[in-house]
């Protein structure tokens, strides 16, 4: 469904930001994407989302591909990919319903359709009870779930998430990481970019696409065989967490060895 | 419904600049409407100066009977021609004596008559242009028993130039207000982006087409013309009724003129918005 052919990206200013990179996420998968800061995940994100045109290559969403989109039919491709950020982006003005509502409206939903969609999408994330509490009155946990409700407004094939849990503390990440599983679990893919190693550890089966310096260093989908169980040292870091988590699942000390995330959630 | 709402909003959060381009708008059709003013009363008074517009054809003393007959038929038969009036040298010599009283005394004691038969010619409404007169005067000219032919051409001449030169400044002075009046709308437009970028933003995330979003920009572009048109009406009329009452006679300015006004300021005002609203949103969210 969300195939990358040799994609490059270069920016003008700071240099290549992805180097040739190939992968290919079918429908319905949950990946994840993994990196240090600017190792071009959020770049691969906003190819998918095509706010960005891969300089080489090609990036194929569902029928769409890259090199022939036309301008007026972005809105409908991102009508099929939800996106959620680190920084939820949440109108402050609105309670959390008419957030939801307000990705309905600028979507052209029919008015009726609204009210009991916006109701089912809160239901949906855990927040039934706190449909017209504003932002400001909600944890982070919460706001990145209306935040989630809202990239499900338009019914996506799947769901791009870059750093969802970057804001959170450790048990919010969580609750935001197994709501991502359920609604994966109903049918819509997710590709999760994150520096939280504690995700990767409580969900070792998932696929794991890494990158580093804009290259694709490791996929698990197609290096698993490949690679021995247990790696030799100078692997992947991120590759011994995933082996690691695989043996022992929940073990917390493997997390010291990550990379820490922007604002990090501590332990 | 949800354009004109977030455009009004949008204005009124920010008055200040609102009325800025209001009034920008506002002085540049003014401007245009006051040199509008100006260039239809000279049409009205270049309108009535044309209706007398005539053209007389001196006859030579050898002209016969027969002749003048069939050169009259010939010039009535201009398309342009709409009258054509035969003046003896009798009924000139009377007409002589009544306008110039002063030499009253003179005209009995003349042994010969000097003053010499004319055609008083004049001409349909649609060929009294400078143009056509002379193309009139210059065909009859070239008649044989045709002396001289006399028409108001220095004053027709001097009239037409005179509205040129009204509709040039109108243009050239309002052109100018015109442009620093979508420049200020851009502004004002550009600052309502800036203001409401993070929705604008989201939109674009979440699949909203791009006329979605730009709509009530627009909008906000139309009203700031549509009230600049209204304000140039109400100056331009106020203008109107202090010339009238203070110097001269004037005639107000046609309806359809002033509906054009107003529509120009739309029209203005959503050209300026569309520019920036394009440019704004490249920016913002580049692809």
């Amino acid at each position: 469904m969300i195939r990358f052919r040799n994609v490059t990206k270069h920016y003008p200013r700071s240099g290549n930001a992805l180097e040739d990179i190939s992968f290919h996420i079918r429908k319905g998968e949950f990946a994840f994407l993994i990196g240090p800061s600017g190792a071009g995940k959020t770049t691969a994100l906003r190819l998918v989302h095509m706010e960005t045109a891969p300089t080489g290559g090609e990036v194929t969403v569902s029928r769409y591909s890259s090199s022939r989109i036309r301008r007026r039919e972005i809105p409908q491709l991102r009508r099929r990919v939800g996106f959620v950020f680190q920084d939820f982006r949440l109108l402050e003005r609105l309670t959390a319903a008419e957030n939801i509502a307000f990705a309905l409206q600028a979507t052209g939903a029919p008015r009726a359709e609204i009210r009991p969609k916006v109701m089912r999408l809160l239901g949906h994330v855990g927040l039934a009870s706190r449909a017209k509490a504003y932002p400001g009155e909600l944890s982070g946990g919460e706001r990145q779930r209306v935040a989630i409700a809202r990239a499900l407004a338009t019914d996506p094939l799947v769901l791009l998430a870059d750093e969802p849990t970057g804001n959170l503390d450790e048990r919010a990440s969580i609750g935001v990481f197994e709501l991502f599983r359920q609604l994966n679990a109903l049918g819509t893919a997710v590709i999760l970019a994150t520096h939280d190693t504690t995700l990767l550890r409580r969900s070792p089966e998932t696929r794991v696409l890494e990158l580093e310096s804009g290259r694709l260093v490791y996929d698990s989908a197609s290096d698993a065989a490949a690679r021995p169980a247990r790696p030799s040292a100078g692997a992947s870091p991120i590759f011994e967490f995933v082996a690691d988590a695989a043996d022992a699942p929940g073990r917390s000390e493997t997390r010291q060895a990550g990379p820490e995330g922007p604002g990090g959630s501590a332990p | 419904m949800r354009p004109f709402r977030e455009a009004l909003v949008s204005l009124i959060r920010r008055p200040v600049l609102a009325t800025l381009s209001v009034t920008a708008i506002g002085l540049s059709l003014f401007i245009v409407g006051l040199f509008g003013l100006t260039a239809h009363n000279i049409s009205r008074a270049l309108a009535s100066v044309e209706e007398k517009v005539e053209i007389v054809a001196y006859l030579t003393d050898e002209i016969g009977e027969d002749q003048l007959r069939l050169v009259r038929t010939e010039i009535g038969a201009y398309p342009e021609v709409a009258s054509v009036e035969y003046v003896s040298k009798t009924e000139a010599l009377y007409n002589a004596s009544r306008e110039l009283t002063e030499f009253s005394d003179v005209f009995p004691d003349l042994e010969i008559n000097p003053l010499p038969a004319s055609l008083e010619i004049r001409l349909r409404p649609g060929h009294r242009t400078p143009g056509a007169v002379q193309e009139v005067a210059a065909r009859l000219g070239s008649y044989e028993f045709v002396d001289d032919v006399r028409f108001g051409r220095e004053w027709v001449d001097r009239i037409h130039t005179l509205r040129r030169i009204a509709g040039g400044t109108a243009l050239v002075l309002g052109g100018s207000f015109a442009i620093v009046a979508m420049l200020l709308v851009g502004t004002t437009v550009r600052m309502s982006i800036h203001a409401r970028s993070t929705e604008i933003a989201i939109m674009e995330n979440v699949g909203a087409t791009s006329g979605f979003i730009q709509r009530p920009f627009l909008v906000e572009g139309l009203i700031s013309g549509v009230l600049g048109g209204l304000l140039a009406w109400a100056l331009t009329y106020v203008a109107y009724r202090l010339l009238d009452r203070a110097v001269f006679a004037v005639l107000w300015l046609p309806d359809p003129w002033i509906l054009a006004g107003i529509l120009a300021g739309g029209i203005l005002g959503m050209v300026a918005a569309q520019r920036s609203v394009r440019r704004e949103l490249r920016n913002l969210y580049a692809i």
